[in-house]
């Protein structure tokens, strides 16, 4: 049977195979299948490995500790609990009711091969599955040691795409049931970002109706009134629905990192908050290459052989591929999902071109097929070179372990962070409570153990403008501030010793606009001289003299930092700082780690008064 | 002189035994000619040097080491030969009391030779205001008129009391240590001399009791002569002690023996400065630019002794790997110099793991009965540390059977069981416990059982199969035809 059926790779292996070995061809394809796809799964895995290797297994970026944390308290004390959990470490002394966002989970790796099937029904795209395997813009996110709901959400998204697209082709009601509900829950009912997939829902039942109703009706007029009714009456049920669910907030409004996804100027102009954080930014042209290498011009190579096949699938793909291309331009943070489409689209593209040209009947028909062989091997091994090199460089090193080249080449690591949180977490009082920077909630809660007044949830903005407020005030009103919060600690994060650039002096900017925008006593040109946040002697009197200025700059006028500087002089920003003689009233240096990139301090109890 | 004294100190000690000691006939009858102690202060751990002498034909020597050394030398003026001596301790330094050894002497000079005898607390009914004793058995029951030396050695935490409670960063600590210029001891001591060795010269006060001298680092309280039993005389020094006061609360060893060639060992330490609380602000800008006068009394290196031939060590706390650390190996021992994620200063804790590898072939024998056992070293890996409360776990592989322990000092023992990877009935945990350890309670011991080595089979056969029975069920649902139509 595999003789007179076999293709040419099953008469390879039958010479190979002694006799009694023999495979059927279909045992063949399900053989190199699932070895092909078991290592595109190891590759995945290892390449996501280099973290791990050179660094430590670890939690790499601020967000995931928070998972971290929730994952621990599920598996100590088990479903019911976690249900019920009230959780007091954070957002003192406003905590959030419930916060459920991530039902966490292990890393979703490579499962790409899903999608694949479907969308040229016979040709599997194994290819597919090995570039997302090792694409860079999907290990950002899916790296050892990411422990975030993106690892996870890629898959789940996936997975639901490859439902609902093997629904269409099917017909079958299981597969559309499965992919229906499984991970969206019931926000399509409940959030107004949502309400635009329910309204094709509801559009879909009418067109149905009325398709029905056309086919039971024979006269044409009567049809043309009953649609009049029934349009209108839908639309207005629809529109009356919808106001009294905006109303009664059942249906939540539109939040603003929606509208900044349709407006990426929307968040500077409105919302600071979203556009504090880096991951919110509009992404640049060179960062596209950076993580997706050629699979960016096979993309639109790929939405070419779609167009040529049209399909209910190939529709859906490309219209995948689009949006989520247009969302990846807009935000740093959804580039992840392109990832996917773009590699679908790179894999039809490359192999439907590299299978078009033996088709056609040509001169030089074999040496064309070579060359192009060659070209598509050059090309997918630089993508592979490529990949390593970003994977190993780039994306495998986590943002709380610092590592730098000594003087010798030797590889210096700054473990400031973990020291700190350590020591609040050893040699403070258990319920004390942590003032910082919201970007460093999570890992307090999570390595310090300790409740804090903001976190990386911001869910409360105005909680989020108050510790930005007491950070830009002088240091009496911020005392005020610190007393009515309860503090007992304050962390800030500096680089001026060690040149790390990504410190509170750098992210102030972001806490007088946070704090500006709910308390009109911060005045964002107070701290600006000609239009700049400076920290040098010509800086603005209110910004040597607020809060977090001083806890940065505290006896730092003290030390040489470098060679053939004065004192005082800060690496991160490359000046001498203008305020050398920092006194504290209201708070001690309680703890500073070795490189100072960390800085705890104490807030005094008040004065006793006779 | 000692001749000529010891019909008139028969009768005087007889008299006093008489009254005081009615119950015990063998005290009457004991004598310390001359007892020399000597106590070192120079770390947290007070080591007492004790050496009792007897005359040379009647004496016995206690040698005290808080490093307290005392030295005794112990005649038998009694008529009944006497088989043991006692020592004693007011019930303040007997909570502290870590550790105590006897050693008696004989030979002179150059050829002495050392036997370790055997010690164990004992109750003495009448004990004067809550006096506790430790019994020292001698080798050779001493005759009337017989003397020995026997030289002691005894330890005590936790008896240096910083005082002030709080310091400051530039401040250095100062602690207070109690105790008496008289040994005491519920035997008549003919002559005394104590010696106090301070960590430097710096000392702020200390009590005199003519004749007291003081040269140096070093304080001499005596001679005393002829101190009748139970004499006591309450002295304290305050001295200056910036050595790291490093106490683990609780250290948690566990040793698992796999049979496959490995020990694994894994240590929870828990670590806290016992000296002067740290009051005040930390400075870094002082820390880092006046390293002789800032944080005199904090310390942040810490040395772990690991055994020879170590592998896979690491260092690690809750949060993570600690990159702060170095392993230097040779053929007789491997050094781990680690610090902790910070400086430690008074009252500052902070909490790591420590784990390693061992060869098994280093450590599990063989034992002529055919039994195994592990002998392996009791007491923490740090240099120079107390541990408040030691636990040793002992897992022995799956399949191990009557286990037992044998240590030289008594510990708390009991059972529990483990399970690991793949364990099916749970491996045997020997659990070893003790309070107050410190580093001269790091000798061996060793755990014996018995172990089938069938059963070192039962994992990988457990695997084989697993996967045997995946590729079977594979296999057949290729070969097997599941539709409902006729397949022609």
């Amino acid at each position: 049977m595999a003789a007179t059926l076999g293709s040419s790779p099953s008469d390879l292996l039958s010479n190979l195979i002694p006799k009694s070995f023999k495979l059927k061809t279909k045992q063949q394809e399900l053989l190199i299948r699932v070895s092909i796809l078991c290592l595109v799964y190891i590759l995945a895995f290892i390449t996501r490995l280099f973290s791990v290797l050179r660094y430590e297994s670890m939690i790499h970026e601020f967000d995931p500790y928070f998972n971290y944390r929730t994952t621990l308290y599920l598996t100590e004390k088990g479903f019911y609990d976690f249900w019920n959990w009230f959780d007091s470490e954070s957002w003192y002394p406003t905590w959030p009711n419930h916060r459920w966002d991530p039902l966490p989970g292990s890393h979703g790796h490579g499962r790409h091969h899903l999608l694949g099937p479907p969308v040229p029904p016979v040709h599997r795209s194994h290819p597919g599955t090995a570039l997302i395997a090792i694409c860079p813009g999907y290990i950002s996110r899916s790296v050892a040691g990411s422990y975030d709901n993106e690892g996870v959400a890629i898959f789940a998204l996936l997975l639901t795409f490859y439902l609902f697209v093997k629904a269409v082709n099917t017909g079958s009601l299981a597969w559309s049931l499965a992919s229906g509900i499984w991970f969206v829950g019931f926000q399509h009912v409940q959030s107004g970002e949502h309400m635009a997939a329910m309204g094709v829902f509801f559009l879909m039942q009418v067109f149905y109706l009325l398709d029905w109703v056309k086919y039971m009706l024979s006269d044409t007029k009567l049809f043309q009134a009953f649609l009049r009714i029934t349009v209108g009456s839908a639309a207005g049920v629809g529109a009356v629905a919808l106001g009294l669910g905006m109303a009664s907030g059942y249906i939540s409004p539109w939040t603003g990192r929606f509208y900044s996804l349709l407006d990426p100027t929307y968040a500077k102009d409105h919302i600071p908050i979203i556009a504090s954080v880096s991951e919110h930014q509009p992404t640049a042209w060179s960062s596209f290459m950076f993580d997706f290498h050629i699979l960016l011009f096979l993309f639109p190579a790929g939405l070419y052989f779609c167009f040529k096949r049209l399909s209910d699938a190939t529709i859906f793909i490309v219209m995948y591929g689009l949006t989520s291309m247009y969302f990846a331009g807009v935000m740093v943070r959804s580039k992840g999902k392109t990832t996917t489409t773009g590699s679908t689209r790179g894999t039809s593209g490359s192999k439907a071109s590299s299978r078009a040209l033996p088709d056609q009947s040509q001169p030089f028909q074999k040496n064309g097929a070579i060359a192009l062989l060659v070209c598509a091997f050059f090309l997918l091994s630089k993508y592979v070179t490529h990949c390593t090199w970003v994977t190993s460089e780039a994306y495998s090193s986590p943002s709380i372990v610092l590592a730098a080249r000594g003087a010798h080449g030797n590889r210096v690591i700054f473990d400031d962070y973990r020291e700190a949180y350590f020591w609040l977490r050893q040699n403070t009082p258990p319920d004390a409570k942590v003032m910082s920077w919201w970007d460093y909630g999570y890992q307090i809660t999570a390595m310090g153990n300790r409740t804090v007044i903001v976190d990386n949830n911001t869910w409360n903005n105005t909680h989020i403008a108050t510790v930005g407020r007491a950070m830009s005030s002088y240091e009496d009103e911020a005392y005020e501030i610190m007393r009515s919060l309860d503090v007992g600690y304050v962390l800030v994060v500096f680089g001026g010793v060690t040149g790390y650039s990504s410190d509170d002096i750098n992210k102030f900017l972001w806490m007088v606009r946070i704090g500006g925008g709910i308390f009109p006593v911060i005045k964002e040109p107070d701290y600006l001289v000609n239009g700049e946040y400076r920290v040098d002697k010509g800086a603005a009197p209110k910004m040597l003299n607020c809060l977090m200025y001083k806890l940065s700059y505290y006896r730092f006028g003290e030390l040489v930092t470098e060679y053939g500087k004065p004192p005082g002089y800060d690496r991160a920003r490359g000046v001498e700082i203008g305020n050398k003689d920092v006194k504290l009233e209201y708070l001690e240096e309680a703890f500073t780690t070795s490189n100072w990139i960390v800085r705890i301090y104490k807030v005094k109890p008040p004065n006793n008064r006779w | 002189m000692g001749v000529l004294l010891i019909p008139r100190l028969t009768l005087t000690l007889t008299i006093i035994s008489l009254f005081i000691f009615l119950s015990r006939s063998s005290s009457q009858e004991i004598l310390i000619n001359n007892a020399e102690r000597r106590i070192d202060l120079s770390t947290h751990i007070v080591k007492v040097f004790l050496t009792l002498k007897f005359h040379p034909t009647n004496c016995v020597w206690i040698n005290m080491y808080v490093e307290l050394m005392s030295f005794f030398q112990v005649e038998n003026i009694g008529t009944n030969a006497v088989s043991e001596i006692l020592l004693a301790f007011p019930p303040t330094q007997a909570d502290h009391l870590a550790f105590v050894e006897a050693l008696a002497t004989t030979g002179k000079r150059k050829k002495k030779t050392y036997v370790p005898l055997v010690v164990k607390p004992t109750e003495l009914p009448d004990a004067p205001n809550e006096t506790k004793y430790f019994s020292i058995s001698l080798v050779n029951p001493l005759n009337s008129g017989d003397t020995t030396t026997l030289e002691v050695l005894y330890v005590f935490t936790h008896s240096l009391e910083p005082f002030p409670m709080e310091i400051s960063q530039s401040e250095s600590q100062l602690v207070y240590y109690r105790d008496s210029a008289l040994i005491l001891s519920p035997y008549h001591i003919k002559q005394q001399t104590t010696f106090i060795k301070t960590p430097t010269t710096k000392v702020e006060s200390f009590t005199r009791l003519d004749p007291t001298n003081r040269a140096g680092t070093e304080m001499k309280y005596g001679p005393y002569e002829d101190q009748p039993p139970y004499s006591y005389s309450p002295i304290i020094v305050h001295c200056e002690n910036n050595n790291p006061f490093a106490v683990v609360e609780e250290l948690v060893r566990e040793v698992e023996i796999s049979h496959w060639g490995s020990i694994q060992i894994t240590e929870h330490y828990k670590l806290v400065h016992a000296g002067a609380r740290h009051k005040g602000i930390f400075s870094r800008v002082e820390y880092q630019s006046r390293p002789s006068f800032s944080g005199v009394s904090s310390f942040k290196h810490l040395l772990a002794r690991l055994p020879p031939r170590v592998h896979s060590v690491y260092y690690r706390d809750e949060i993570g790997n600690i990159s702060s650390s170095h392993l230097r190996t040779d053929s007789q021992k491997s050094d781990l110099e680690i610090e902790p994620r910070y400086p430690l200063f008074g009252g500052w804790k902070a909490t790591f793991i420590i784990g390693y590898g061992v060869p098994l072939q280093d450590f599990l024998f063989e034992s002529p009965d055919g039994r195994r056992y592990l002998n392996f070293t009791f007491g923490c890996p740090l240099a120079e540390s107390v541990v408040d409360k030691l636990t040793i776990k002992v897992v022995l592989p799956e399949g191990s059977k009557d286990p037992s322990a044998a240590v030289t000092f008594p510990v708390e023992q009991h059972l529990e069981t483990k399970y690991s990877y793949l364990d099916v009935v749970g491996r045997t945990v020997v659990v070893l416990e003790k309070k107050n350890v410190v580093p001269m309670h790091n000798t061996v011991f060793q755990v014996y059982y018995t172990f089938n080595p069938i059963f070192m089979l039962a994992e990988p056969l457990m695997l084989t199969s697993v996967f045997f029975l995946f590729f079977v069920a594979c296999v057949a649902y290729l070969h097997i035809d599941l539709s409902i139509r006729k397949g022609f």
